[in-house]
């Protein structure tokens, strides 16, 4: 919860409890405690994307949420063409889009608005941080409208423009996103594109771009070429220049990620966590397995991650390329209860054991660490890893979870359960709006780390109730 | 096949046993060194802010451990030309001074060379108008001769409020015109801008040098305009100059109230309040109020000790995990005995190197750096801010407001119940240190005076190593030259920034040698007749 108002307390100092939970001190009474949050911002931001078709408004859009919802920040997209499908049913074609068209334009306006309220509900009553509002928006006039809204609402209103003039780009956008749109759907690849085309046209005509002169009040960033050229006007906060700075690091040029934890290590064989220990015999045929694996895959200019922890820097040493340590890749802190087997937990701390199953994703170990943790001291490993291109990221359970959870874009209810054995390497590619994954398992027996969500739980007075998710 | 790994015991890194050739590692997030260095190289008409940025860009890549240095032409100039006499110096048709100014950059980029390739810097910011396309196609070429990447920050602003502030802030006291009273040299410095005017051509996005890699800063950070960014610390260069501001606020260090853990003289724990750190805190609440700022936002850690303290300002409060003290692993609420006790090796490997030392299962001041980034980039992008947090996490903070190396950092002074008032001014901060007035026991250990440096310790170095930023190629007073005046760096007027200014050498790297005459800038110069 987040307390943003000036107040003056009447009882300050206010005595404070240790939530169980998450190991945070509150106060005790119904107070608000202000936990750090990514952004602090009193109002909610509004991002409206802006841009001709196939400028990569909804890859911009989808990512953006992805990543902002992975941090911590609760953000949904609201994409005006799905409204349209909506209200539409059939997508005949391009004529729908012309500027003479009336019946058109009345339906593609009061879609906007039914989105716009959408935003509004997201946004100041579902509790909402971001919302991104993804449509082309390229008149000066529909953008008026919207600063409109935001300002009734107490919006802070944030512009995405892309720019691209590359006949390439373009044509690569249509062939990757727009032939697989349920607008087409019943359309062959030429006609598809032919009328894409037009439709394009359409909007060509109208198109007012943010202006330095006329639009430098608004804050927004414009976009040009992919990432060649930015022009960044008015950030007004923190969140603003996270967003800009993501934007910024972001590349389409196609790639892989390769995931993958440590060979089995010694504790993982007695079924302990945590701790620093060496690879298992079987861990070491892992290594050996994994060098082949990625000499096969024959990849370019191939960099690999590792963290600090002997087990992940001894697979790596297996690989005999040059490789990176990373403090920020070690395993999830597991506090005092470093170095137990589960079984040691639940009778040493039967209470800590019945409430991470209670919550996984926000539970912090005693004097260690949460997978809520996790994912904030994750964060530059991730905005690097958008910068790079091929890479072998060799890490631990939790770390990998939460990496996986940020490409495939899981929640935080999911997160923690997400399977990542030991001994199989994901092969992660981006397509489309998304990203394709592949599991290759290296064929080298280890025991199984894995437990999944248990079916009963303790609640707050302790009784087993079951689960219904 | 794969090497045998042994751990470093101060760091705790886990390196290749037979270490000849290490497999080359390069640190935690950071940016590589195999990479080509960066020339920085500055762009603008005077007071548009260059050399601001200049420093505080500079300071901010040393702290997080980017060896990077500022080389002015400025100051190459003031040496060759030892007394300033007007602004007919840089009138565009003066041909011996334009022959001098032009030797001077030309100094400055042999020294920029001789610090890329021979000292181990990695960054250097070269800091002159470079108003012409003539001027920066030189330095283009020295890039590509020498393998560097070069990357223009052009500060556009002609907002003429702006202009005279950065003029009466930084130009009126400057060496130049310590013999001129101020409206005197006022009319003389816009004249001097002037001179610029007429040759200036702004970089050009659309034509002319859309194929360079730069950040147009235009209105003090209102705009800007970004080119063809090609790598890690670039990216992180832009990202740093669109958060940070100019907006006049202070910033107000502490830490908790003394704890009963302070008492008893154990390290970290999360202990509550002693009586008298609470007593601390009614003070600080009392401080606060006093001070009157306007809208105080306030920071603690997640540590108990840090929230009880901030509970007593009866203001909102911002929990931050990243401002937890350093954890000290096995050694977590011990006293220094009972380490000295247990732990004898790692008492003494800590007193060997105590920023890269690394608690067994526990951090070094290195790791906190790492964790602190982010509440610095946070922190440059608010106004008015109270952190409340811990020694070692204050030390860490410090160092980067007041430009420390990693040298000195682990010894900063940082008492219970004092509270630090940092206040930007000029080119650097202005500290006030402000004790409460409660007693509280003494966590500071000083460097103990017969710790043996073993070369072994300094090989290896992970990127975050901070450096105070080097001093300038010109020397300050110069003790073998009498007869001439020593050139002031730092205007009189503003003496508490004495404490900015770095007064021994940052630590040295492997393979770095410093060195601190000024490189035969008298070689180059033929003075013209």
């Amino acid at each position: 919860m987040l307390d943003n108002e000036e107040f003056m307390l009447d009882t300050s100092p206010r005595e404070l409890t240790q939530n169980p939970l998450k190991k945070i001190w509150m106060p005790c009474k119904n107070g608000h405690i202000a936990q750090r949050r990514v952004c602090t911002t009193n109002c909610p931001t509004l991002i409206v994307t802006v841009g001709l078709p196939a400028r990569g408004k909804t890859y911009i859009s989808k990512k953006l949420t992805r990543y902002l919802n992975w941090i911590g920040v609760p953000t949904k997209e609201f994409n005006v063409g799905q409204y349209r499908r909506e209200c539409l049913k059939i997508y005949k074609s391009f004529e729908f889009f012309r500027p003479d068209n009336e019946e058109g334009l009345k339906i593609r306006r009061q879609c906007a608005l039914a989105a716009l309220n959408d935003v509004r509900q997201y946004l100041s009553v579902e509790g909402g941080q971001v919302a991104v509002f993804d449509a082309t928006n390229t008149t000066r006039e529909r953008r008026g409208t919207i600063v409109k809204f935001a300002e009734q609402n107490g919006f802070k209103v944030f512009f995405v423009e892309s720019v691209c003039e590359d006949p390439d780009v373009i044509a690569q956008n249509i062939v990757q996103v727009k032939l697989g749109s349920p607008d087409y759907i019943h359309c062959n690849t030429e006609e598809a594109i032919e009328d894409f085309m037009k439709r394009i046209k359409c909007y060509e005509s109208s198109y007012q771009p943010l202006d330095e002169v006329l639009d430098r009040d608004l804050s927004y960033i414009k976009i040009i070429d992919v990432g060649c050229r930015y022009l960044v006007n008015r950030v007004l906060d923190h969140v603003q220049s996270r967003i800009v700075y993501y934007l910024m690091n972001i590349h389409i040029t196609p790639r892989s990620i390769y995931l993958c934890r440590h060979g089995e290590s010694d504790l993982n064989i007695q079924g302990r966590i945590g701790g620093d220990s060496g690879l298992s015999p079987r861990g070491r045929e892992y290594a050996k397995s994994l060098r082949k694996f990625i000499q096969d895959q024959n990849i370019n200019d191939l960099k690999v991650w590792t963290s600090q922890m002997k087990r992940t820097i001894q697979t790596a040493e297996s690989l005999g390329v040059p490789y990176e340590q990373w403090t920020s890749l070690n395993e999830i802190n597991a506090g005092v209860c470093e170095e137990m087997m589960y079984e040691e937990i639940q009778e040493n701390y039967p209470l800590e054991f019945a409430l991470r199953d209670q919550d996984k994703y926000r539970y912090r170990y005693p004097k260690g660490e949460s997978y809520e943790d996790l994912v904030q001291r994750l964060e530059p490993v991730m905005m690097e890893l958008e910068r790079q291109e091929n890479v072998l990221v060799v890490c631990h359970q939790a770390v990998m979870r939460c990496l996986l959870a940020y490409f495939l874009d899981k929640t935080a209810e999911e997160l923690p359960y997400l399977k990542c054995p030991l001994h199989t390497v994901l092969k992660l590619t981006p397509v489309a709006y998304g990203c394709k994954v592949e599991s290759v398992c290296l064929g080298v027996d280890s025991v199984n780390t894995h437990r999944d969500r248990p079916e009963f739980v303790w609640d707050r007075g302790l009784h087993w109730i079951r689960e219904n998710r | 096949m794969p090497r045998e790994l042994t751990q470093n015991r101060i760091q705790k890194i886990w390196v290749p046993t037979k270490d000849e050739k290490p497999a080359p590692r390069r640190a935690a997030g950071a940016p590589h060194f195999a990479n080509p260095p960066t020339v920085i190289v500055m762009v603008g008409l005077p007071a548009r802010g260059k050399t601001y940025i200049s420093k505080k860009l500079t300071r901010y890549l040393n702290w997080i451990g980017m060896p990077t240095k500022v080389f002015n032409v400025g100051e190459y100039r003031r040496e060759a030309v030892k007394n300033y006499s007007s602004y007919d110096f840089f009138k565009p048709d003066n041909e011996c001074a334009v022959k001098i100014r032009q030797q001077c950059a030309l100094a400055a980029l042999r020294d920029v060379k001789s610090y890329l390739k021979d000292e181990g810097g990695q960054v250097a910011v070269f800091d002159a108008t470079n108003t012409t396309r003539e001027r920066r196609d030189m330095i283009l070429q020295f890039g590509s001769e020498n393998n560097f990447k070069i990357f223009f920050i052009e500060s556009v602003c002609d907002d003429p409020s702006v202009i005279e502030s950065n003029i009466m802030e930084v130009k009126v006291s400057c060496p130049d015109y310590r013999d001129c009273n101020q409206t005197d040299a006022i009319l003389d410095f816009q004249k001097r801008i002037e001179c610029y005017k007429t040759s200036y051509q702004p970089l050009d996005p659309d034509q002319h040098d859309r194929d360079l890699s730069f950040i147009q800063v235009i209105d003090v950070g209102r705009r800007f305009l970004v080119n063809q960014i090609q790598d890690h610390i670039q990216s992180k260069i832009v990202y740093y100059l669109m958060n940070i501001h100019v907006q006049p606020r202070t910033i107000y260090l502490c830490r908790h109230g003394e704890s009963t853990d302070n008492l008893e003289g154990r390290l970290g724990g999360d202990a509550g309040l002693s009586p008298r750190g609470k007593q601390f805190s009614s003070a600080l609440a009392r401080f606060v109020e006093e001070q009157q700022p306007t809208h105080l936002t306030v920071w603690t850690s997640q540590l108990c000790r840090s929230i009880q303290t901030a509970e007593h300002l009866g203001v909102p409060y911002e929990q931050w995990k990243a401002l937890n003290e350093i954890d000290a692993g096995m050694c977590e609420e011990m006293t220094y005995d009972e380490v000295k006790e247990k732990f004898p090796e790692e008492f003494a490997l800590r007193d060997e190197d105590k920023y890269y030392y690394r608690y067994p299962a526990g951090e070094s001041y290195q790791d906190l750096v790492q964790r602190l980034e982010p509440v610095i980039m946070d922190l440059e992008s608010q106004e008015n801010v109270l952190v409340i947090c811990h020694q070692a996490v204050m030390r860490c903070l410090l160092a980067y407001f007041l430009d420390k190396s990693a040298e000195e950092m682990p010894y900063l002074k940082c008492p219970l119940h004092t509270v630090l008032k940092l206040t930007p001014v000029a080119y650097g901060c202005k500290v006030e240190s402000i004790s409460l007035n409660v007693e509280a026991v003494n966590t500071h250990r000083d460097r103990p005076e017969e710790v043996r440096r073993g070369p072994g310790t300094l090989i290896r170095r992970n990127s975050v190593t901070p450096l105070t930023s080097p001093e300038s190629n010109i020397k300050k007073p110069r003790i073998d030259d009498l007869d001439e005046a020593p050139i002031q760096e730092l205007p009189p007027s503003v003496a508490s920034l004495a404490l900015c200014s770095p007064s021994h050498l940052p630590l040295t790297l492997a393979g770095q040698n410093l060195r601190r005459n000024s490189s035969g800038l008298r070689d180059v110069l033929q003075p013209c007749q």
